[in-house]
């Protein structure tokens, strides 16, 4: 069996037992885990733009942000999107994401390394001012509160099926994006990572292709977000904020930028430590700041890359150990 | 709205300029010379501001309060950028990660040590005072502000013009490759403009802390605004940090009146237009 199939077949397991182990848990693992997986979908778009694409976006909780204010304005104000609507609901957030994306992607895809860092950070930060200042469409400081959640023939304010529907959307969109940078689209992406120049030389349309994959995250950015607005029941700019993108971002590195899943390990354990710990003790940011600290001095290719090290170090040490026995032969 | 109001605005919009000049123009310089994005710049800014206010408590004396803040924040950017930003060597994403999470952890601290209340720093009585001037009621503590900020922007200008550390720092900006070439020492003017960038954030905190407060969340309130004027600026220059401060300044103060509801679109807006149109900013060195 290829080293490929063996991973597939470890997250198949691992996320089969997610389902089965989480709904048997008390309400808070419950509730936990539906916010680690939605923020999933995010972290996982921003890992298509930076572990695949080379594209470290600071911006990218605006497309969240996008997803969750249209679910909860539609919510509150139309009554919309809580019957079988909640499908209309989802197509719309994805696509106005995505075409908000379209948008900034304009904007922001001329620019590489710190100055796209840099663009991607006022973008979101446009987007934030809206979401804080724009009092009658937002609610601006307060966010907006959403009433219950969709109904239709199941009813998601059952903490148990609300999981099950954000998983499945989490599984979904894993194959999804699983496929896409595995396709040639996906391939292309991953040159253009490695050396763009080159790739321009060989005749493709670098341009294109990371302004495709810039759209393409910030529609999933807007699933990510519908499905919050619901997991969170409040939508405020909070989740727009910058401190949102930099914790997209952050989730991806110390997963493993590259890896898709390893963002899911990011998420789960950030949150875990956020919400968690925190009841616990009062100086859990400190461990969460020690956590990020360490991860970028000690382990740049992230928690994902740990049994990658120490297989290489298990190699290096065993050539060590061939070149002392062959030196005094040649000496 | 007649003429009165309007100068009162542009009066309020050169003074928060001046407060954002002292954040920027070591934000700015610590691009140009070092290329990292710092996102722990605005800790410095807030950590500043309660360092302030324990001297204050301590001694009751405002003037002693904003050189010990400056230089206690300045060591600790300096340990920062030696310990943990020099190692990581040229890496722009793991050196803005590791920058947030420092700014986490100065969060934790500040939270910890000073309580999450709002606090204000009371500047001494003789700058509490109005003037008149030409019939406008001018508070004497802005007209400080601006004065400070242009006496610190016209000595940092003459150290960089004037002085062999400010040629060998512009060198850095330009072309920090060719500058090691010739003999400068890159890795100190680093260590150098980091702490001087800390330094500057801090004394912003202290001096901005009387009209905006000090609170928990400042920090990350204070670093977009800075990278506005940064950007707009241009990265690494000191005119240009002074150009983006008063437009920043301006722009926030006439959007926060004029249009309440979009006044943050009305900054970032065009801070995401200049850096698509002109990546190193309106006044930039190319």
């Amino acid at each position: 069996m290829t080293s490929q199939g063996t991973k597939v077949l470890v997250v198949v397991a691992a996320l089969a037992a997610i389902a089965i182990v989480v709904p048997n848990t008390n309400s808070f693992v419950i509730l936990l885990s539906t916010r680690a997986l939605a923020f999933s979908i995010l972290v996982m778009s921003v890992d298509v733009l930076l572990g695949y694409t080379g594209l470290p976006s600071l911006g990218q909780a605006a497309y969240l942000g996008v997803g969750a204010y249209l679910t909860a304005i539609l919510a509150t104000r139309y009554q919309f999107g809580l019957g079988y609507d909640f499908w209309v609901v989802v197509v719309l957030g994805i696509l106005i994401a995505a075409a908000l994306a379209a948008v900034f992607g304009l904007l922001a895809i001329r620019a590489t390394g710190v100055y796209f860092l840099m663009i991607t950070l006022a973008l979101g930060q446009c987007a934030w001012g809206l979401a804080y200042r724009w009092n009658s469409l937002t609610g601006g400081d307060n966010g907006i509160n959403l009433r219950g959640r969709p109904k239709f023939g199941i009813d998601l304010a059952n903490e148990v099926t609300f999981f099950y529907l954000v998983l499945g959307f989490f599984v979904l969109s894993l194959l999804l994006m699983y496929t896409l940078v595995r396709s040639p689209f996906g391939r292309s992406l991953t040159g253009i990572r490695e050396r763009e120049l080159r790739m321009k030389i060989i005749g493709y349309n670098t341009w294109l292709h990371k302004y495709l994959a810039f759209i393409i995250a910030g529609g999933f950015g807007g699933l990510a977000g519908v499905l919050w607005a619901h997991t969170a029941g409040i939508v405020s700019p909070e989740n727009v904020v910058l401190t949102t993108s930099v914790d997209a971002l952050l989730m991806a590195v110390l997963g493993g930028a590259g890896t898709l899943v390893g963002g899911v390990i990011g998420a789960i354990i950030v949150f875990g430590l956020r919400e968690y710990l925190s009841t616990l003790v009062p100086w859990w940011q400190y461990v969460l700041g020690a956590v990020y600290v360490l991860t970028i001095l000690y382990l740049p290719t992230g928690l994902m890359g740990i049994p990658e090290r120490i297989r290489q170090r298990q190699t290096l040490s065993g050539k060590r150990e061939d070149v002392k026995k062959i030196a005094p032969v040649t000496s | 709205m007649n003429t009165q109001f309007w100068l009162i605005q542009v009066f309020n919009g050169i003074s928060y300029g001046a407060l954002l000049f002292l954040v920027g123009s070591g934000l700015s310089l610590i691009f140009g010379v070092m290329r990292i994005v710092n996102l722990s710049h605005g800790s410095y800014f807030l950590l500043g501001g309660y360092v302030a206010l324990s001297v204050i408590w301590t001694t009751g004396s405002w003037a002693l309060s904003l050189p010990a803040a400056a230089l206690s924040i300045a060591a600790v950017g300096l340990l920062m950028e030696r310990i943990f930003l020099r190692p990581l060597g040229f890496d722009p994403l793991r050196q803005v990660l590791l920058t947030v999470g420092f700014a986490f952890l100065f969060q934790q601290a500040a939270l910890d040590i000073w309580t999450g209340n709002n606090f204000d720093i009371n500047p001494p009585e003789a700058l509490t005072k109005t003037v008149v001037v030409a019939g406008l009621y001018l508070p004497l503590y802005r007209i400080f502000m601006i004065a400070t900020a242009a006496a610190i922007g016209i000595a940092l200008w003459l150290v960089m013009e004037k002085t062999r550390m400010g040629a060998a720092v512009r060198a850095t900006v330009d072309d920090a490759q060719m500058a090691r070439g010739v003999g400068i020492d890159t890795s100190r003017i680093s260590m150098f403009i980091f702490a001087l960038g800390a330094l500057l954030a801090a004394l912003g905190g202290v001096i901005g802390g009387a009209f905006l407060g000090i609170y928990p969340g400042l920090d990350f309130e204070m670093l977009p605004i800075a990278f506005a004027v940064v950007i707009i600026g241009g990265m690494g220059s000191l005119g240009g940090a002074a150009i983006g401060a008063l437009l920043v300044g301006l722009a926030d103060n006439f959007g926060k009146a004029l249009f309440p509801e979009v006044s943050y679109f009305t900054l970032y807006a065009p801070m995401a237009l200049i850096l698509a149109v002109k990546p190193t900013g309106l006044f930039g060195r190319e």
